[in-house]
């Protein structure tokens, strides 16, 4: 299909060569100097390379698609671009959501009476920075509608817009459940404490990362049996204070263990928000980590990438505390969620353990 | 304007973070000494987003990056033509490695490095973009795409520093800590080196030694010299302290280190020996200046420090309005210190720091200012400003 919808746009074999070379370009300076040279023949063919460079966002990665931003930003401004045309591979959606927002973009400069037009109906759209103009732009008219904002919030993604009508619906006294539309993890089993002495515990593979059993009680910090401290979350995004629920502890690592059954096998990205050095396992996977401690902690800090299997998902994060005496360092929390590459939240039920 | 934009191209451009040397020094004349909101702001030219970065300017054209959007993801590589301030072109890109940062600074921290005919715009996310002055994309890498453990979550902001072809990048931070030298024609590895896996914002400072150009990076227990042109490692200094904000500067044989304490450093064939420790000459956000046997430093109050480079004897202090970001800038024997406030302080280097002006702009300012063609450059969140006579 992408084959053909290349087709459509470019009959020119020169211009799709280029295009491919650019796209083909790899880790630590893989043919670049190839793409580059490829850029700079597609910038000279002028304007009438602008969609077929759009429609080469297709399927791209992020680094190949930040050389085509390139190349879309000097053919933009080599020449007036045909709107019509713009307006049509926008609203194809067919169409990666990335070069669909380049050409938005342009067309918008063009035609600033576009977003008015267009917006409206793109609430739905699978691509993040088109999703986000269009509810940013419905935000606008919902001001002070609970209806209309209640509506709205299931379209929004990015968190200062679900805040910025969830604050405006609790001021209308009307309550949103945060974990459903994030698609929050709320039922734990936390595990605590094991050794991070020196931070080293970051690198010890503790017990549950070989397979977590509710049954034993491994041997934890000072040769203590580990407690399992069963624990829901009320917070709204989910937040999870270690401090409050197990006792205030330093050099100590906890780990947050939690099933999930799934109806179906879909993708899905388990993003973790935390102080703490984290590593994030689905399904025994090792998806993502981070050896850093009392930087900051915000909502989708670290994405593993993975699969939610049909029946029952196992999810383990490992936080670890260090021995900072700092008033800024005394943090010990995290927050876990569900959900699609967009960051809508995917379904699934606690299960416990 | 054709008359300025050629006087322009003759004039000493100001090609990287810190200018020609990397030390903040400028020969440039005739440069203002006072300007206000209202008088010497010879061009204004408003921005698409916000940056800590400072402009750098080549052959007749200014530089700056710039961020926006809601996490920072949208990446500006911006250019103007020098004498009038036009915006000649502009190219966005997206993030592809972490926004997440302090609040205080932001995506577009580290400053470009330019020549006459490209620029390398490095930004806070591991993005890095090489352009011809044209604005066409020469390449592009995606350091956290290449190294997906880089980052930090506190920002990132060493800037890369140009020698000839060469494209010299300090990126030490939590994950895969790294020095590097990127050939700046094709955007691939010339060598790259591991580096402790500690935060750190320090940029590298390219000097000639003993007839061989030698790259310095600073890191909290380790300055090392690596050969520009093989990346081997020519001689190291071991600490406990070095600073990972103020970058390192050297000349006359001596490498000025700042930390806890500032130090002197005088390499030799393979092994370096300590000159002087200065602890009272400050070692703050602001990178250290040299100028005519003299070290300068400010702290981030705003009280500046002038040492003996030979012996490190604090010769005077003297106190101006903070806090303070940005390097000092010294030209025509004056000192030009910007605050946080967007006020310069410009100080008189023969009268001992006396202050002989104190021109206030009232917007934030954190960048250090670029001087080329007889103006001085200041960039806030919301403008680039030129000011000349």
């Amino acid at each position: 299909v992408r084959a053909l919808l290349l087709l459509a746009l470019s009959a020119d074999p020169d211009l799709d060569a280029w295009l491919a070379r650019i796209r083909a370009v790899g880790a630590e300076g893989e043919g670049h100097a190839e793409a580059g040279e490829a850029v700079r023949k597609v910038v000279a063919r002028g304007p009438d390379a602008l969609l077929p460079t759009l429609a080469a966002f297709d399927g791209a990665g992020p680094r190949a698609q930040n050389w085509l931003r390139g190349a879309v930003d000097a053919l933009a401004a080599a020449g007036k671009a045909d709107a019509k045309a713009l307006e049509a591979f926008l609203l194809d959606r067919r169409r990666s959501g990335e070069g669909r927002f380049a050409a938005y973009e342009i067309l918008v400069r063009l035609d600033p009476a576009a977003p008015g037009r267009l917006l409206p109906g793109m609430l739905d759209e699978a691509g993040r920075e088109l999703r986000r103009e269009a509810v940013a732009q419905a935000l606008k008219g919902a001001e002070g509608k609970p209806e209309a904002l209640r509506k709205l919030l299931p379209s929004a993604r990015d968190v200062d817009q679900v805040g910025a009508i969830v604050k405006q619906l609790k001021s209308a006294g009307i309550e949103t459940d945060l974990h459903a539309h994030y698609g929050v993890v709320a039922r734990w089993t936390l595990l605590a404490s094991f050794d991070n002495a020196g931070m080293k515990g970051f690198d010890a593979a503790y017990p549950p990362e070989a397979g977590v059993d509710l049954r034993t009680r491994p041997a934890g910090k000072g040769g203590a049996p580990v407690r399992a401290v069963p624990h829901e979350t009320k917070d709204p995004a989910g937040k999870v204070d270690l401090n409050a629920v197990l006792g205030k502890e330093m050099s100590a690592v906890a780990y947050a263990f939690a099933v999930v059954e799934s109806d179906e096998e879909r993708s899905v990205e388990l993003r973790v928000g935390t102080n703490n050095a984290v590593k994030v396992f689905l399904n025994g996977k090792l998806g993502a980590f981070r050896n850093e401690y009392h930087h900051g902690m915000k909502m989708d800090q670290y994405v593993a990438r993975g699969t939610l299997r049909k029946g029952r998902n196992e999810i383990l994060l490992k936080l670890c505390q260090n021995e900072q005496k700092d008033d800024w360092a005394q943090s010990w929390s995290f927050q876990a969620r569900l959900c699609d590459a967009l960051g809508g939240a995917v379904p699934f039920r606690s299960a416990g353990p | 304007v054709t008359l300025l934009a050629l006087l322009l191209a003759l004039c000493d451009d100001w090609p990287q973070f810190r200018g020609p040397g990397g030390r903040g020094v400028s020969a440039e004349t005739e440069l203002p000494v006072r300007w206000s909101k209202d008088q010497g702001l010879r061009w204004t030219a408003e921005l698409p987003g916000v940056g800590l970065s400072s402009p750098v300017v080549a052959g007749g054209r200014v530089y700056l990056t710039a961020c926006s959007g809601f996490e920072q993801e949208r990446l500006h590589v911006l250019c103007f033509d020098a004498a009038t301030g036009a915006r000649l072109w502009e190219r966005s890109f997206r993030a592809t490695g972490s926004t997440q940062c302090n609040k205080k600074t932001n995506m577009a921290a580290p400053t470009p490095a330019a020549d006459a005919s490209r620029v390398f715009a490095l930004f806070a996310t591991g993005d890095l973009a090489a352009l011809d002055r044209d604005g066409v994309l020469l390449w592009y890498r995606s350091l956290a795409g290449d190294y997906p453990t880089i980052g930090n979550n506190v920002g990132m902001a060493a800037s890369p520093v140009l020698h000839g072809d060469t494209l010299l990048v300090a990126m030490e931070n939590v994950g895969e800590s790294f020095a590097a030298a990127i050939d700046a024609r094709t955007g691939r590895n010339l060598w790259k080196h591991p580096r402790s896996a500690k935060i750190n914002w320090t940029t590298p400072f390219v000097w000639t030694r003993a007839g061989r150009p030698e790259a310095l990076f600073q890191s909290p227990n380790e300055l090392t010299a690596y050969d520009v042109a093989s990346g081997s490692r020519l001689w190291t200094h071991a600490a406990e302290k070095l600073s990972t904000i103020p970058s390192p500067v050297a000349a006359d044989g001596l490498v000025f280190a700042p930390g806890g304490p500032f130090t002197a450093l005088r390499p030799g064939d393979g092994a370096v020996a300590k000159a002087w420790e200065a602890p009272a000459l400050p070692a703050a956000t602001a990178s250290p200046t040299f100028h005519q046997g003299r070290v300068y430093a400010v702290d981030n109050t705003g009280i500046v420090t002038c040492a003996d480079a030979a012996d490190g004897k604090i010769l005077w202090k003297v106190r101006t309005k903070g806090p303070h970001s940005a390097s000092p800038v010294v030209a025509e024997g004056r000192l030009y210190l910007l605050n946080e406030a967007g006020a310069t302080a410009v100080l008189s280097l023969s009268e001992e720091g006396k202050q002989i002006a104190l021109n206030e702009l009232g917007e934030p300012m954190m960048a250090s200012p670029a001087v080329s063609g007889g103006a001085i450059y200041l960039r806030s969140d919301r403008r680039l400003i030129r000011i000349s006579r």
